[in-house]
């Protein structure tokens, strides 16, 4: 079932006399369940292109549609309502808020929607136990170690239960070990609780955690594997190959 | 180079520089505004003010310019400090590059440079813009005319100004330099990384500290709206000194409690944006609770000065005219020794050095006092005496009181043109207007009192204390005047004679022209009386004299003078102190704003509308704002308590007005600096997308 239609979309940044094209007319399909890498080299208009599908840029042509509704039509509070209703968002500098624990910080986005207080605590223990996070949500930010932090981002990310996970190069910020476990997490909300998650990198590895991939060049697909029934490993070098042959300026990302 | 980069940093970091540039500013124009005051009174035609209340004036002023100048250097030091401190990663940046401390100096001494000398021109102008309104307000309150306006410019004060702002300058630059030659790479580098300063308070640790401080204040409080009679010095500072104690730790305390007891309410806590606002501000004030605690400070210091002053004023316009019902009081008091008062009858006196002393006078009266020996206020209390002695420490038992004479009186007060009086050969009543007197005296007369006046048994006619008075007086001072029956008076006990009259003047000029014509009249009447007294004496044992001549002008331009006087120096301490804490406040939440931008951007991105976001900035800066000043109202009630005890003494009872007036001025300025930063702040957070 199609859930996101990404329609020969076109971003342009600067004016008439020097034209950037950051995307230059993408198509692309996302199915309800699954879990999306976006790669490319820095400069590529990857993150171009997720500023556009969770409305906080605008496209300059082309339409992008979730769930059958046309995004790049939204308004000024439409944007918001849509925002905190279909979308969760995971960034790479964690984005917590610091003077708010991680329970509040979780909190924050069910309150944002308005959600009764009594509903509040149930959702978070739900999801602070799926993210193994339950031991840890009465800390501070500063009180928490770069793994536990994203788990925490996640969480708030998911525990609205949103159409569309974006994460913006989750792993970035991470050493390999909790860029793993993470990466794990996601595999589980994925496969566990249909949950579609849609992530750009510039990492290989955290890539091969998906079920498909898309690269990306000069604004353009590149082209697309899908993960089949191969194995995680298998997969990660079928990944490799194809940065090898997008000429190298992926590579020194492994 | 150097150059071009300190400009360019002041471009780049206008909005840090905003508000500190405009506070300058408005502290450049307020210096210069009252320093020029003293030239602007010499200008303006003034009548009813003498040359010595405008040496006063002049000299006030620039005391307390000193003073000012140490508050607005503190407030300059602080918020370019703090402006530093923002920059930690710039100077790193700078010192990476291998730029030597003496050149980051530089760069700092020519931004100073360049803010001083713009802050300086401004402010300059401003302050003689505003100066022009600064003479209508010196010609109502010194009751000048101001027919003939002229544009003044003070060039005293504008040197003063300039002097004055150059030293605070050149110590901010003194001040960055010993910052720079301190900094280390490290600590700046460093700093970069958001020490993240969330002091997890004790709960219990913080309820116990507001218990102290609350038990601290309300400790404070009751000792000043007390009987202030039992006050002394000492105790006052005490008072203060744990009053500033306890408002530290009010604020210590607070911002954590405050946050457990909204987290308490989870329903409202988690809602909206509510969990962000309230920690965003607990974290806001945990970092400043010292600054605080000034603000809160300065802040009551304000509304006490301001309000005191103002009533002041308002005061002397009333009270010479209830108070002052003639134009002149004349007697000569003379006592020997111990305050041993002698009669002087003083138509006889004059006549004798050749003055006719009713000459000038359209109407006139002789009044005479009387005192009786063994009818002294320790006879008048009897059984009150500890009542009285509790709110009176210095009264003396022993000193007699003041009798008249039902005829005096009533002639007087025909003068006066107030009510008359009638009493029976075995009554009498008690005149008074001292308020702090007026209860107590009333107290013994309710009883229905009798008492032993020149050997005649009186009862009082009244149970209470009639309104009244002799002396002119601008306060309300007459603590009690005994009026019997003429036929009881023993004409030998007679003590004082004082004429009072109104001078066959037609105008105001006339009227003046008399004054001081009498005036000097009754000095050579005096000085001749002394004369022969001492020549008499051979120089022994000379009496004391109080020369004894008031005339409602003189009462009234001492009034007007010292009045203004008061008023000036509140409204220029009340508006220093109010734009030093709006600064600092604006100051710290603004760049607080900056920092925080990021966060609004995620609050954007998990869906926060964007009228949620200005509620909650609303909410924030409101609050920031609002902490100090709750604290401050609170314990302006108390002071002004003190400060209306203090003020009847000296006859001011209508404080309302000068509230309302005052609160005018705090919202004008605090509010001025609140709904700034609030559109400021909602500025730097604005979706740029």
């Amino acid at each position: 079932m199609e859930l996101l239609k990404v329609q020969n979309v076109e971003k342009y940044y600067g004016n008439r006399s020097s034209l950037t094209k950051a995307i230059d007319d993408i198509s692309f399909k996302v199915d309800k369940g699954e879990f999306l890498a976006i790669m490319g080299a820095s400069g590529s208009g990857k993150t171009t292109l997720l500023n556009c599908i969770s409305t906080i840029d605008r496209v300059t042509a082309g339409h992008i549609f979730l769930e059958d509704q046309d995004i790049t039509a939204l308004k000024g509070k439409e944007l918001n309502h849509f925002r905190r209703e279909k979308l969760g968002f995971i960034f790479q500098d964690f984005n917590l808020l610091d003077t708010l624990t991680a329970y509040e910080n979780i909190a924050l986005s069910l309150t944002i929607q308005k959600w009764p207080t009594e509903t509040i605590d149930k959702a978070i223990q739900i999801v602070a136990g799926q993210l193994g996070i339950s031991d840890i949500l009465s800390k501070y930010p500063f009180q928490l170690s770069g793994g536990q932090k994203q788990r925490v981002a996640c969480a708030r990310a998911i525990v609205t239960n949103p159409r569309l996970i974006l994460a913006d190069e989750p792993t970035g910020a991470l050493d390999s070990k909790s860029s793993g476990l993470l990466l794990e997490r996601f595999n589980f909300l994925n496969n566990e609780y249909n949950a579609t998650i849609m992530m750009v990198t510039h990492d290989s590895f955290a890539a091969s955690y998906a079920s498909r991939v898309l690269f990306i060049k000069d604004g353009r697909i590149f082209t697309e594997i899908n993960r089949g029934s191969a194995k995680r490993k298998e997969f990660f070098d079928k990944i490799i190959d194809v940065v090898t042959l997008l000429g190298g300026d992926v590579s020194d990302a492994l | 180079m150097l150059c071009k980069l300190s400009v360019k940093n002041l471009h780049r970091s206008i909005k840090d520089y905003a508000i500190y540039f405009f506070t300058l500013v408005i502290g450049v124009s307020i210096f210069y505004i009252f320093n020029a005051i003293d030239d602007q009174t010499a200008t303006l035609t003034i009548q009813s003010i003498d040359l010595e209340v405008l040496d006063l004036l002049s000299g006030a002023l620039s005391a307390v310019s000193v003073f000012v100048a140490v508050v607005l250097a503190l407030l300059i030091i602080y918020a370019s400090r703090f402006l530093m401190k923002r920059r930690n990663k710039e100077f790193a940046l700078y010192m990476l590059l291998g730029m030597g401390k003496g050149k980051i100096s530089a760069i700092l001494l020519i931004e100073t440079f360049f803010i001083g000398l713009g802050s300086l021109a401004v402010g300059l102008v401003i302050g003689i813009g505003l100066s022009q309104l600064m003479s209508a307000l010196v010609a109502s309150l010194f009751a000048a005319d101001m027919t003939e306006y002229r544009f003044s410019f003070s060039s005293a004060s504008m040197v003063r100004t300039v002097i004055y702002f150059s030293i605070m300058y050149i110590v901010v630059m003194l001040f960055n330099g010993a910052f720079v030659t301190k900094m280390k790479l490290i600590d700046l580098i460093q700093s970069e990384k958001r020490s993240e300063e969330i002091k997890v308070k004790n709960p219990l640790l913080s309820c116990i500290i507001f218990l102290v401080a609350a038990l601290g204040l309300a400790w404070a409080y009751r000792k000043v709206t007390g009987s202030f009679n039992g006050l002394n010095q000492r105790t006052i500072i005490l008072c203060i000194v744990i009053g500033a104690v306890c408002t530290f730790l009010v604020f210590l305390s607070l911002s954590g409690l405050l946050l457990r007891i909204v987290m308490s309410f989870k329903k409202a806590y988690f809602r909206g944006l509510n969990s962000f606002t309230f920690r965003q501000i607990s974290s806001k004030v945990n970092t400043m609770i010292f600054s605080m605690t000034v603000i809160c400070l300065m802040l009551f210091v304000t509304v006490c000065t301001l309000s005191s002053a103002f009533s002041v004023r308002n005061t002397i316009n009333q009270t010479v005219n209830t108070l002052c019902p003639v134009d002149v009081q004349i007697g000569i008091n003379e006592y020997e020794g111990d305050f041993k008062p002698t009669y002087v009858d003083i138509e006889k006196i004059y006549a004798e050095y050749g003055y006719d002393i009713t000459e000038k006078f359209k109407d006139h009266v002789f009044v005479d006092v009387y005192l009786d020996p063994s009818f002294n206020f320790g006879e008048f209390f009897g059984p009150y005496q500890q009542e009285v002695r509790k709110q009176f420490q210095f009264l003396r038992f022993d000193s007699p009181e003041q009798i008249m004479i039902l005829s005096d009186y009533n002639a007087l007060m025909e003068l006066f043109g107030r009510a008359t009086y009638t009493l029976e050969d075995d009554e009498f009543m008690l005149v008074a207007n001292y308020i702090n007197m007026i209860p107590l005296r009333n107290m013994v007369l309710s009883g229905g009192c009798t008492e032993n006046i020149f050997g005649h048994e009186l009862k009082s006619k009244y149970d209470h204390c009639i309104d009244g008075f002799l002396d002119l007086n601008l306060n309300a001072t007459c603590s009690g005047i005994f009026v019997i029956p003429d036929s009881v008076a023993d004409k030998d006990s007679r003590v004082s004679n004082y004429l009072f009259g109104n001078y066959d003047a037609a105008t105001k000029a006339q009227t003046k022209a008399m004054d001081s014509e009498m005036s000097d009249i009754h000095q050579k009447v005096y000085e001749c009386y002394y004369r022969d007294l001492y020549t008499e004496r051979k120089g022994q044992n000379m009496p004391t004299f109080y020369e004894g001549f008031t005339s409602r002008i003189e009462l009234y331009s001492n009034g007007m003078g010292i009045s203004a006087i008061i008023t000036f120096l509140g409204l220029y301490i009340g508006i220093v102190f109010l734009i030093a804490s709006g600064a600092i406040l604006a100051l710290k939440s603004l760049t607080e704003c900056v920092d925080s931008v990021q966060r609004y951007d995620m609050l954007r991105k998990l869906g926060a509308d964007e009228g949620e976001l200005n509620r909650s900035l609303f909410l924030q800066t409101g609050l920031f704002f609002l902490f100090p000043l709750a604290v401050a109202a609170v314990h302006s009630v108390f002071g002004m308590k003190f400060a209306i005890s203090l003020l009847e003494t000296a006859g001011t009872t209508n404080t309302l007005q000068s509230l309302i007036l005052t609160c005018i001025i705090l919202l004008a300025i605090y509010g001025g600096y609140f709904i700034i930063t609030y559109f400021s702040s909602k500025n730097i957070i604005k979706n740029r997308i």
